[in-house]
C-alpha cells in the first residue's frame, strides 16, 4: 500500500490506520444501523432464543465483517498483530456507539432521529444501564474483531466450514417460522433445534457443529458427488420428478400465509419473465413495465366487474383472460413504435413516463365512468374450473403454477428461435445486427408485445386474486422491483429470474420483520451484487463471458499475421 | 452481366448533399474499387445500396431489379452483404456465433455448417478461435470476422468498407489476399478504400469519387498511370 506516507510520518503503522479506519466506517455503519430503528425492529425476534436478537446478530455481523475486511486489507501475516488489528477495529465500532448512546444522555437526539429514544439505548446496552451496559458493548466489539482474528487464522478448509456453520446458524433463525411451518409435523426434531422465539441454544450448537461437519465432508468429496449427480440420467430425472411433486405440495406444506408469499413471488415472477425478454434477450431498458400490469389487471377487472355493464357479456374470468393479455400485447406494440429509434437512457425516460401515464390515466375522472378512476374496480370475477371456484391463495398458488410454467416455457422456445436469436443480435448491436439482415422494427416491436403480455397475464391474475383493484397498486416501484428481481437474478437467465424472484420478493416476506426496511435491503443487496458479482446470480452465458474477460488472450501481431493464409 | 447498377443516386443527411448525382456499375464476378478521400462519401453511397440511407433520386438495382422498395434487412436477404466500417463483430459472442449470426438471412439450417468450414478454410485462424469471444479477438482478426460474417450470408455482392483501416501493413497484405481469393472463387464485389495502392492493385477497374461526385472512371491499370490519380491517391509527386 502507501509505504512511502507511512515512512514519511511514521507516528502511526500503517496497520493501525488501516484498523481505525476500517472500525470507523464499522462504527458509522452501526450507528446508521440504531438510528435507522432497525435495532427496535428486528429486537422483537431472536436469532438464538433470549440470547441473541436479530438487532444483535446484525450489529455481529456488521463487527465480524469489518474486522474480517480489516484483516485481509492489513496484509499482515503475524498473528498477534492481527488479533490487535481485529479488536482494535472491533473496539472502535462499538466505541462509536457508545458515543452515540453517551450523546443521547446530553442531548435529545429525538429531535432529528425519531429513532434515537431512551429505549433504543436500553436496547443497546442490554438493559444493563449505562455505564455497566457500555462496557459489555465495547467487550462484545473487541470479542467479535478477536473472533474474526481467530476464524482467520484457522487452516482454509476449516475456516470455510466454520463461516458456513455460523451463515447457517444465522439462516435458520431467521427463518424459524417457515422452517417449523414447513417440518410441522417433526415436532420432536423442531422442538429440539427451536424455541417459540428463534433457535434454542443446544439447537444453535447441534447446528453449527452439523454445518460446519457436513461443509467438511462436502469439500472434500462433493466434486465426486456432485459429478456423480450431473452425469447420470435417472438421478437427474428423478431430481425433476422429485421438484415437481414438492412444487405440487407447497401449498399444503406451508399453509395459508406461505402460499399468499408463493403467490407474490409467482406473480413477480410472471413479470420478472416478461420484462426480462425486453430488458434481458432485447437489451431494451423498460422502467415502465408496470403499465402492462395495469393494463392486464384493469382489462380483466372491467370486463367482469358488475360496476361496468360488461360483465352480462363475459360470465367467466376465463372469457375475460385473452381480452387482458391481448390488451397488454397491443400495449407493448403502441409503446414500442415511438421508441423504434431511442437508444439506453432515452428510452428508459420514455417507458418510465409510459408506466406514469398509464397510472395517471388510471387515476382519472375523465376515464372515470369506464375504469373507475381513484375508487378503482371492484367484485372482480374469480377463475373457476368446473365448479370449483379459485379463491384462496393456495388455490390461486395452483393457477399461478400453471401460469409460471406456461410463461417460462414459452421464454425458453423463443430465446432459442430465431426470434431470440435477432433479440440477441439486436442487444449487442442494432447497426451490425440490420446488416445481417435483420428487420430492427419487427424485432424490436415482438420483444415489447411479448414481454408486456406476460405482464398482462400476471395482472389479470393480480386482479382477480385481490378483487380490486386501485391505481396506486401499479407504481413505479413494481417495475423497479421487477428490474431489481432480473438484475439480481442474472439479465437474460430465465434460472436467474426465478432465483431473483425468490430473493427479492419471497424472503422479505417471510421475513415480516424486515417489511419496513425492504427497500433499503434492496438497495443494498443491489449494490453488494454489483460489486461483487455483477453478472447475477444465475447469469446467462453472455453476459458472464462479458464480465469474466480478465483471462489473458495471447495476441501479437506477428502470430495474427502468420495464421493468415498466403 | 450487370450485377449492381446504381444510377444517378442522390442522398442527403439532412440538408447536407451527400451523394450528388453517382453512377456505378458491378459486372458479375468483377472486383470494382471506390477511392477518394475522407469524407467523400464512399460510405454513403454503400449505405445507400445496402438500403440504410434512402437517395432522393436515382435508383440501385441488382440484376435488373430495382432495390428502392425493400427495406435493409431485404436486401441482405437479396445478396446484398455489407461489411460495415470498424470491424464490427458482436463482441460479446464467440466466433461462431458471431458466424451463426452472418447465416441469419438464409433459412435455418441449409449448409450453415458447412458454410462456416468454408470461413475456417478462407480464415485459418478464426478456427483456432471459434470458441473465444469476438471482443477479445486483436483487430486483423475482428477484421476476418466480420467478412467471414457477410460470407455466411451468401452474398450475390460483397461491400467492404475499408477493409485494412488502422491495420498493420502485414496485416493489409493478409486481407488483401484473402480478397483476392474471393474473387478468385467467383464473388462479386465493390471495395471502398482509402489505401488506393492495394485496391487498385485487386481491382478489375475503379471509381474516383470527391465530394459526393464520381470524377474518374477507368481500369485499375489505367487508374493507376493516370496522373490525378497518383497525384492525389497514391502519393506520386
Ligand atoms: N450521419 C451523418 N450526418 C450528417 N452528415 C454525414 C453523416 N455521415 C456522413 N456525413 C457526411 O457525408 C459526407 C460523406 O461521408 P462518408 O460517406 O462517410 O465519407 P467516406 O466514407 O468517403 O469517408 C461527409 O461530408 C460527411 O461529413
Ligand atoms: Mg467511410
Amino acid at each position: 500500500m502507501s509505504t512511502s506516507r507511512a515512512t514519511r510520518k511514521s507516528t502511526m503503522p500503517q496497520w493501525l490506520k488501516v484498523a481505525l479506519q476500517i472500525g470507523l466506517v464499522g462504527g458509522v455503519v452501526v450507528v446508521i444501523i440504531a438510528l435507522e430503528g432497525m435495532i427496535q425492529a428486528f429486537n422483537t425476534r431472536d436469532i438464538i432464543g433470549s440470547v441473541v436478537a436479530m438487532s444483535q446478530a446484525l450489529l455481529l455481523i456488521v463487527f465480524l465483517g469489518t474486522a474480517y475486511i480489516a484483516i485481509i486489507r492489513s496484509k499482515l501475516t503475524d498473528f498477534r498483530r492481527l488479533l490487535v488489528v481485529a479488536v482494535v477495529v472491533g473496539l472502535v465500532s462499538s466505541a462509536l456507539l457508545v458515543a452515540l448512546i453517551l450523546l443521547g444522555q446530553v442531548l435529545d437526539l429525538g429531535n432529528v432521529f425519531i429513532n434515537a429514544t431512551p429505549a433504543l439505548y436500553d436496547l443497546l446496552t442490554f438493559k444493563l444501564g449505562l455505564a455497566a451496559g457500555s462496557i459489555v458493548l465495547l467487550v462484545v466489539g473487541g470479542v467479535s474483531g478477536a473472533a474474526a482474528a481467530i476464524i482467520h487464522a484457522l487452516p482454509t478448509r476449516w475456516r470455510r466450514s466454520v463461516i458456513w456453520g455460523l451463515v447457517a446458524v444465522f439462516a435458520f433463525g431467521l427463518l424459524r417460522d417457515l422452517i417449523v411451518t414447513t417440518f410441522g409435523g417433526l415436532t420432536f426434531l423442531t422442538g429440539l433445534l427451536f424455541l417459540p422465539n428463534g433457535l434454542s441454544v443446544p439447537g444453535a450448537i447441534t447446528l453449527f457443529v452439523i454445518f460446519v461437519a457436513l461443509d467438511y465432508f462436502w469439500s472434500q468429496r462433493g466434486a465426486q458427488i456432485r459429478s456423480g449427480i450431473g452425469a447420470r440420467k435417472p438421478v437427474r430425472s428423478s431430481l425433476l420428478i422429485g421438484g415437481i411433486i414438492v412444487l405440487l405440495l407447497l401449498p399444503q406444506i406451508l399453509g395459508l400465509y406461505f402460499s399468499e408469499v408463493l403467490d407474490n413471488v409467482g406473480l413477480y415472477l410472471l413479470m420478472g419473465l416478461g420484462l426480462n425478454i425486453v430488458v434481458g434477450f432485447a437489451g431494451l431498458l423498460d422502467l415502465g413495465y408496470v403499465a402492462f400490469f395495469a393494463i392486464g389487471a384493469y382489462t380483466v377487472g372491467v370486463l367482469t366487474s358488475p360496476d361496468f355493464g360488461h360483465a352480462s357479456i363475459l360470465t367467466s374470468w376465463w372469457f375475460a383472460l385473452p381480452f387482458g393479455v391481448i390488451a397488454a400485447f397491443l400495449a407493448g406494440t403502441i409503446l414500442g413504435i415511438p421508441v423504434l429509434k431511442m437508444r439506453g437512457d432515452y428510452l428508459a425516460i420514455v417507458t418510465l413516463g409510459f408506466g406514469e401515464i398509464i397510472r395517471l390515466l388510471a387515476l382519472s375522472d375523465f376515464l372515470k365512468p369506464f375504469i373507475g378512476g381513484a375508487q378503482g374496480v371492484n367484485d372482480i370475477l374469480k377463475p373457476t374450473i368446473g365448479p370449483i371456484q379459485i379463491s384462496n391463495p393456495p388455490e390461486f398458488y395452483y393457477l399461478i403454477l400453471a401460469g409460471c410454467l406456461l410463461v417460462a416455457f414459452v421464454a425458453i422456445r423463443v430465446k432459442d428461435s430465431r426470434l431470440g436469436r435477432a433479440w440477441m443480435a439486436m442487444r449487442e448491436d442494432e447497426d451490425v445486427a440490420q446488416a445481417m439482415g435483420i428487420n430492427l422494427v419487427t424485432t424490436k416491436l415482438m420483444a415489447f408485445a411479448l414481454g408486456a403480455s406476460f405482464g398482462g397475464l400476471s395482472g389479470a391474475i393480480f386482479g382477480s386474486k385481490l378483487t380490486s383493484i386501485y391505481p396506486q397498486s401499479f407504481n413505479f416501484f413494481v417495475s423497479i422491483n421487477v428490474l431489481s428481481l432480473i438484475i439480481i437474478g442474472g439479465m437474460g437467465s430465465i434460472p436467474g429470474v426465478v432465483v431473483g424472484a425468490i430473493a427479492l420478493v419471497g424472503l422479505p416476506e417471510m421475513l415480516r420483520e424486515f417489511s419496513d426496511y425492504r427497500y433499503l435491503f434492496y438497495g443494498l443487496a443491489l449494490v453488494v451484487m454489483m460489486l461483487t458479482r455483477p453478472e447475477g446470480l444465475v447469469p446467462a452465458a453472455t453476459v458472464k463471458r462479458e464480465l469474466h474477460e480478465e483471462e489473458p488472450q495471447p495476441e501479437t501481431l506477428g502470430e495474427a499475421a502468420t495464421a493468415m493464409p498466403k | 452481366m450487370t450485377a449492381l447498377e446504381v444510377h444517378n443516386v442522390h442522398t442527403y443527411y439532412g440538408h447536407i448533399h451527400a451523394l450528388k448525382g453517382i453512377s456505378i456499375t458491378v459486372d458479375e464476378g468483377e472486383i470494382v474499387t471506390l477511392i477518394g478521400g475522407n469524407g467523400a462519401g464512399k460510405s454513403t453511397t454503400l449505405k445507400t445500396i445496402s438500403g440504410l440511407l434512402r437517395p432522393r433520386e436515382g435508383y440501385v438495382k441488382l440484376y435488373g431489379e430495382d432495390l428502392i422498395d425493400y427495406a435493409a434487412h431485404e436486401i441482405v436477404s437479396k445478396g446484398v452483404v455489407q461489411v460495415p466500417e470498424g470491424r464490427q463483430v458482436f463482441a460479446r459472442l464467440t466466433v461462431h456465433e458471431n458466424l451463426e449470426m452472418g447465416a441469419f438471412s438464409r433459412p435455418a439450417g441449409a449448409g450453415i455448417r458447412a458454410d462456416i468450414e468454408k470461413v475456417f478454410t478462407l480464415f485459418p485462424r478464426l478456427k483456432e478461435r471459434q470458441k473465444q469471444v469476438a471482443g477479445t479477438l486483436s483487430g486483423g482478426e475482428q477484421q476476418m470476422l466480420a467478412m467471414g460474417r457477410a460470407l455466411m450470408a451468401k452474398p450475390k455482392i460483397l461491400l467492404l468498407d475499408e477493409p485494412s483501416m488502422g491495420l498493420a501493413p502485414v496485416l493489409v497484405d493478409s486481407i488483401f489476399d484473402t480478397i483476392k481469393q474471393l474473387h478468385k472463387e467467383g464473388t462479386t464485389i465493390l471495395l471502398v478504400e482509402q489505401n488506393a495502392r492495394m485496391a487498385l492493385q485487386v481491382a478489375n477497374r475503379g471509381y474516383v469519387i470527391q465530394t459526393g461526385e464520381v470524377i474518374l472512371s477507368d481500369t485499375a491499370d489505367r487508374l493507376r498511370e493516370n496522373q490525378t490519380v497518383q497525384k492525389a491517391y497514391l502519393g506520386v509527386s
